[in-house]
């Protein structure tokens, strides 16, 4: 299978990730390399073949509902890259 | 002081013979004086390491102390660690000390383990070789010039060359065992629950595992005892009780049942390697355990099926890293969809990216069932091949890898040859079981490793027969000349 350019620029726009110019040739590539690869799979028989989400078919436990954490909201926003009275910046959003 | 294996350590500090300070002291030192060549640490803060070992001192001096009381210990850099950087080998988390500890690092604190330092790994735990760290590669101590092997190559080469007497690593396809075998160490990766993900920054969740690393299997099985249990944090570790993992390490190996995949041994192993692996063997039936063939027939679809697994849950787990909350941030946004398309292109590496890009593709509309539901189907029938053998043997043994450490630059540049590098690995991941690497020989004085595969919580009968195996053999004692001085 073959996967084009603008295929990749979609992706990188779902994955939030910019490529430049210069990289998307060679990205493209290397992509397309890896999915022929996976590919194989496709010719492998797995009609009735339950898929699995987790090595030892655990399910999610639950807990009781009960407050265990407390609230450390200033120490996180120590290690933040933008904070004002307790609110995280990012640019402009609504004008 | 730095020959000594972890046991004697934990025997010699409890007796006084010397105290963490002088252990701990000695173990900077020589991380000041050698880790030039081998850039195995990210980070190493001499003054907490110090103070935490002058409280291990009182303690011990107060008949205080618990399973670890002193022993320097490194941890990867994926390992949140409160007040101290956590890198996990990538620009994008290059300016981030979390607020509080991974259960792991928890765990050894309340052990009375001494955090040594941060080691080097591949950035986000995403590659074979720890060359695509932020922070430059880490060379393998038996040749400078060759890889370590990955992702924890840190903690392999800074055990290996004498820096740490034990390590933490990672293991989400080979992790442990790849970089273990690399570099003549000893590596467990558990069987998936069995220690925390807590706190331990996210790849893939449903592969992701943490283990010790060491010289010995004794030495692994005393860090597992403080690594393993339950983690009501974390909602997949397992709740199935733990063992004393040193009290078997010395039962007799006879009637035991080794199971050798013909998938392990074929074409893809180079030949020197396999004649280790077969003297191995033979030293284990020698001790009375029997080899029987086996088959894992779908071997060959393991590396088809982990790098659609993989990369899905990476794209998903690294969505997080937004430039927003901690981490990189890219400078002079100018709104917010550039702040996040930007501070991902500049805070992620090239592997990186190729894997999140991989990943949303086979997660993405119309493409799902065709990758993603696919895979986890296939990695359904890997795993009942296990199963299968298991009903004939009690562990599975082979390779760790096809072949021994390979030369910086030679595989960096192409992805699927990296890929390849895992191929005895990946399944173990992928069902869930725990798996080891044990130091069985060298070709030209490169280390090769011995796989041994258990079943689902079956760590201790893994940690037996390998130290079995190093009760008759010395390759887990030898020690790279460059590391000046043979591990006793």
């Amino acid at each position: 299978m073959t996967i084009k350019q603008d295929d990749i620029e979609k992706i990188a726009e779902l994955a939030r990730i910019r490529i430049c110019d210069e990289e998307i040739g060679q990205v493209t590539r290397r992509i397309t390399e890896i999915l022929q690869m996976v590919d194989r799979l496709q010719a492998v028989d797995t009609l009735g073949v339950e898929p699995m989400a987790n090595p030892l078919d655990a399910i999610q436990r639950l807990r009781p509902d009960e407050v265990t954490q407390s609230n450390r909201r200033d120490a996180f926003q120590a290690i933040a890259p933008a904070v004002e009275n307790g609110l995280y910046l990012v640019p402009r959003v609504i004008e | 002081m730095h020959n000594k294996s972890v046991a004697q350590l934990v025997k010699g500090l409890r007796e006084r013979q010397f105290s963490s300070v002088e252990v701990t002291r000695t173990y900077l030192n020589r991380i000041a004086a050698l880790d030039c060549h081998y850039n195995s640490f990210i980070s190493v803060d001499a003054e907490v390491a110090l103070a935490a070992a002058a409280a291990a001192d009182k303690s011990l001096a107060a008949g205080n102390g618990s399973a670890l009381t002193g022993v320097p210990i490194a941890h990867k850099d994926i390992f949140c660690t409160d007040g101290t950087l956590t890198s996990c080998g990538s620009r994008m988390l290059a300016n981030f000390v979390p607020p509080y500890d991974a259960t792991v690092i928890q765990r050894f604190k309340s052990a009375g383990a001494v955090m040594l330092g941060k080691t080097n790994m591949d950035e986000f735990a995403m590659g074979s070789s720890t060359e695509s760290s932020f922070y430059g590669p880490t060379r393998n101590p038996w040749n400078t010039e060759l890889v370590p092997g990955g992702s924890s190559g840190g903690s392999a080469a800074a055990v290996a060359s004498l820096l740490a007497p034990a390590a933490t690593g990672t293991d989400t396809g080979g992790s442990i065992r790849q970089p273990a075998a690399f570099c003549g160490i000893t590596g467990l990766k558990p069987t998936y629950g069995r220690v925390s993900r807590l706190g331990m920054v996210a790849f893939a969740s449903s592969l992701d595992q943490a283990g010790p690393m060491a010289h010995s299997a004794e030495d692994c099985a005393l860090l597992l005892n403080t690594m393993a249990g339950h983690d009501p944090l974390d909602s997949t570790s397992s709740t199935a009780a733990t063992v004393d993992y040193c009290a078997t390490l010395g039962d007799r190996l006879d009637g035991l049942r080794i199971g050798l995949p013909r998938e392990y041994f074929g074409e893809g192993l180079d030949n020197a390697t396999g004649k280790c692996i077969d003297n191995a063997l033979q030293e284990l039936a020698a001790q009375g355990a029997k080899l029987v063939d086996v088959s894992l027939p779908h071997s060959a679809l393991t590396i088809p099926t982990y790098y659609i697994i993989a990369p899905a849950e990476a794209s998903t787990n690294l969505s997080r890293f937004d430039g927003v909350r901690y981490g990189y941030r890219c400078d002079n946004p100018i709104d917010l969809h550039d702040l996040y398309t930007r501070t991902r292109q500049e805070g992620f590496g090239d592997e990186v990216k190729r894997r999140i890009l991989v990943g949303t593709y086979a997660l993405s509309a119309g493409y799902y069932d065709a990758y993603y539901k696919k895979a986890q189907q296939v990695r359904r029938l890997i795993k009942q091949d296990f199963m299968n053998c298991f009903e004939q043997v009690d562990i599975i043994a082979g390779p760790t890898t096809p072949g021994p450490a390979f030369a910086l630059g030679t595989k960096s540049n192409d992805p699927i040859a990296m890929y390849l590098e895992d191929v005895y690995t990946l399944a173990v991941n992928l069902a869930g079981l725990p798996g080891m690497s044990v130091p069985a020989g060298f070709v030209d004085q490169k280390p090769v490793g011995l796989q041994l595969i258990g079943r689902h919580f079956e760590e201790a009968r893994l940690l037996n027969v390998a130290h079995r195996f190093q009760q008759a053999t010395d390759w887990h004692l030898r020690t790279p000349g460059s590391a000046q001085g043979a591990h006793q």
